[in-house]
Order: C-alpha cells, then structure tokens, then sequence
C-alpha cells in the first residue's frame, strides 16, 4: 500500500479552495454507487418507518445520529416493543462490533487529519469505510478532504431519501425490485480490488471461510462476531509466518 | 414507549455505535506508536473484513429453495467478469445490478 505523506502542502486560501474542489471532485464518482444503493436502501427505511407510524422526524434524526443502515432497521421493531434499554444497547454492540475492526484498519490512515478526524471516525458507516479503505488517491489530491467528502455525501444520501421515505411513506410505488444488489456488487469490486492488489490472498481467503463457515453454524443473525474472533483468531496464529514473507522483522 | 423513553432508546443505538467507532482510535492513541501486532492487523485486516462483507450482504440467500441462490451467482460472476475485462469501478457495479435486476424481475 502506498505511504502518502502525512502533512498537508502550505495554501493560501485561494490555493485552499481549488485543494478542496479536487478532493471533491475526485471522491464523488467513487460514491455513486453508494448514491444508488442508499436512495433505495434509505427510501425503504423511511417507508418502513412511516408504515410503522412514525413521523418523518424520526427516520431523519435517526439516520443522521445512528448512521449505521443495519441497526436503524433494527431499532424500528425496538421501538416498537417494550422499554429495555439496556438491551438494547447490547444488541446495538453486537450489530455494531465490526466497525472495531474498520478503526484498526484506519488507525494510521486517518493519523494527522486535525478537525476531521473526530467527523470521519463519527461517520464511517460500512460503506464510507469500503472506500476510504480501498481508494488510491492520487497524487496532489489531499487526503482529509477526500476522506472527508467520500464520508459526507454518502451520509447526505442516507440522511435526504431516509426522510424522504419517511416524508412520501407508502405513497410511492416503485418497481426496483433487485436494485439493493448494488452493494453486494459494490463489496464484491472492492473485494476483488484488493485481492488483485495484493500478492498472496490469506487474509481474504481466512475471511471467506470464516464467514461462511460461522454463516452455516450460527445463521444469519448471529454470525458476525464469531466470524470476527475466527478472523483474528487465525491472523494472530499466522503472524509470524506471515510477517516474514512480508518483510516485517517480528520482535 | 413514552417520548423520553424512545430518546433513551435511540440514544443507546447512537452510544453503541459511537463506542464501536471511536474505541480503536481512543485506545491507540496518534501520539504514541501502535503496537507492532495492532499495525499487522491493520495491514491484514481489510481483505477479510471485505471477504465477510461480501458474504453479509448474502447472508439472506437461500441455497435450498426458491431460486436457490442462482440470480446472486449470476450477478456476481457479471460483476466480477466486466471488472476483470475493463477494470471500471462503476461500470462493473452498474452491469451486474442491472442483471441481477433484470433476473430477479423477469427471469426468477
């Protein structure tokens, strides 16, 4: 992976502005995807509030505050049922677990960032971690901004069509039957992206068999976190194999 | 569920979120160096935790009935096929979604 370097260039603030218009300019077209996915995706989160008789309030400040698409469909039927908030809060940890794994990945990439770092932290969601994860981003492209951006428009996505479900309710008809396919599609890319990108594919391999492995045993509600400790399980053990094929020196 | 009780509710959903986000980045500080094992897993983390993304958003195929997973197959080696032959991130993405549409609404 490509070491960029961490400082960012002197500007001015005319120099400042054009810097932020690239950033924007380049990370836009790799949050088209996401644009389709999170419209429909969104919507059908909004509707499904809205069915369930809530106001268009709540899809908007739950999207914007939560920000994580899975567990806001699971905090409609929490809402629905009776007050355990503890339980909740639990439950929300275990949907929630995989974005630990998401900083560990991040740690050194967001080293540096200043303001933005809290906001790119507070807003990757799976989707903005995909890409901030994967991208290459050009040379003289600033990277905070180009994190930044990728993490704002996906979440100005999620936020516009979960209230705009949340606002048109079950008004709306439409046959996009299949289209919530765009992020399978869009997993499958970055995963194939990153497994051309490197030279040998354990850790993807590990990760494949993990999840399916897990998937079968404990269904599909619950294998998240035992495919997480499978998977960290399994890198600790082949550490020092690995690190050497690597070139790292292990202390 | 009263109103304050829905706000405790939600907000248990934005606590468990924040805590999961933040937490590495709050226990590995950007003053100090990460250690040497967290760095490796960092480097090695993302082409498993895509390999179990991808299988996530699968999670929900049955294998055994209905279209016994045939459509996301297919949608997938189109997905996969069109990147290999052009290498264009949206091309690819947009070519197997509309299959897959295509298959789900037509075909299956």
């Amino acid at each position: 992976m490509a070491q960029h370097p961490v400082t960012n260039p002197p500007t001015g603030a005319a120099a400042g502005g054009g810097m932020i218009r690239a950033a924007l300019k380049c990370a836009f077209p790799y949050t088209i995807p996401i644009f389709a996915g999170f419209w429909f995706l969104g919507m059908t989160y909004g509707i499904y509030m809205n069915v369930s008789g809530f106001s268009f309030l709540y899809p908007l400040l739950m999207s914007l505050t939560i920000f994580g698409g899975s567990l806001e469909f699971v905090a409609v039927s929490m809402l629905l049922a009776p007050y355990v908030p503890v339980q909740c809060f639990l439950m929300a940890l275990m949907i929630q677990a995989r974005h630990l794994f998401y900083g560990i990945a991040m740690l050194d990439k967001f080293k540096g960032l200043g303001w933005k770092k809290p906001y790119l932290i507070y807003g990757m969601c799976d989707e903005t971690f995909s890409i901030n994860c994967s991208a290459e981003i050009p040379e003289g492209i600033d990277r905070g901004w180009f994190y930044f951006f990728v993490t704002l428009l996906n979440q100005f996505y999620w936020v516009a069509s979960a209230t705009l479900g949340g606002v048109l309710g079950s008004f709306i008809h439409f046959n996009t039957e299949g289209l919530d396919f765009v992020m399978t599609a869009m997993f499958v890319v970055i995963f194939l992206e990153q497994w051309l990108k490197e030279k040998h594919h354990v850790s993807e391999w590990i990760g494949l068999a993990a999840s399916v492995g897990c998937l079968l045993l404990f269904g599909a509600d619950n294998f998240l976190i035992p495919t997480m400790i499978c998977i960290l399980a399994a890198l600790t053990a082949l550490r020092r194999p690995l690190e050497k094929e690597r070139g790292v020196t292990a202390p | 569920m009263t109103l304050a009780q829905q706000i405790i509710t939600v907000g248990m959903c934005v606590l468990a979120t924040l805590l999961t986000r933040f937490l590495p980045f709050a226990v590995f500080s950007a003053r100090k160096p990460t250690p040497q094992y967290i760095h490796y897993l960092g480097e090695l983390l993302p082409g498993a935790i895509f390999a179990m993304l991808v299988i996530y958003c699968l999670r929900n195929v049955s294998l055994l009935s209905g279209s016994h997973g045939l459509p996301e197959l297919i949608g997938i080696a189109v997905t996969v096929g069109l990147h290999l032959w052009k290498r264009q991130m949206l091309l690819s993405i947009a070519g197997g979604t509309i299959c897959y549409m295509l298959l789900v609404q037509l075909v299956f």
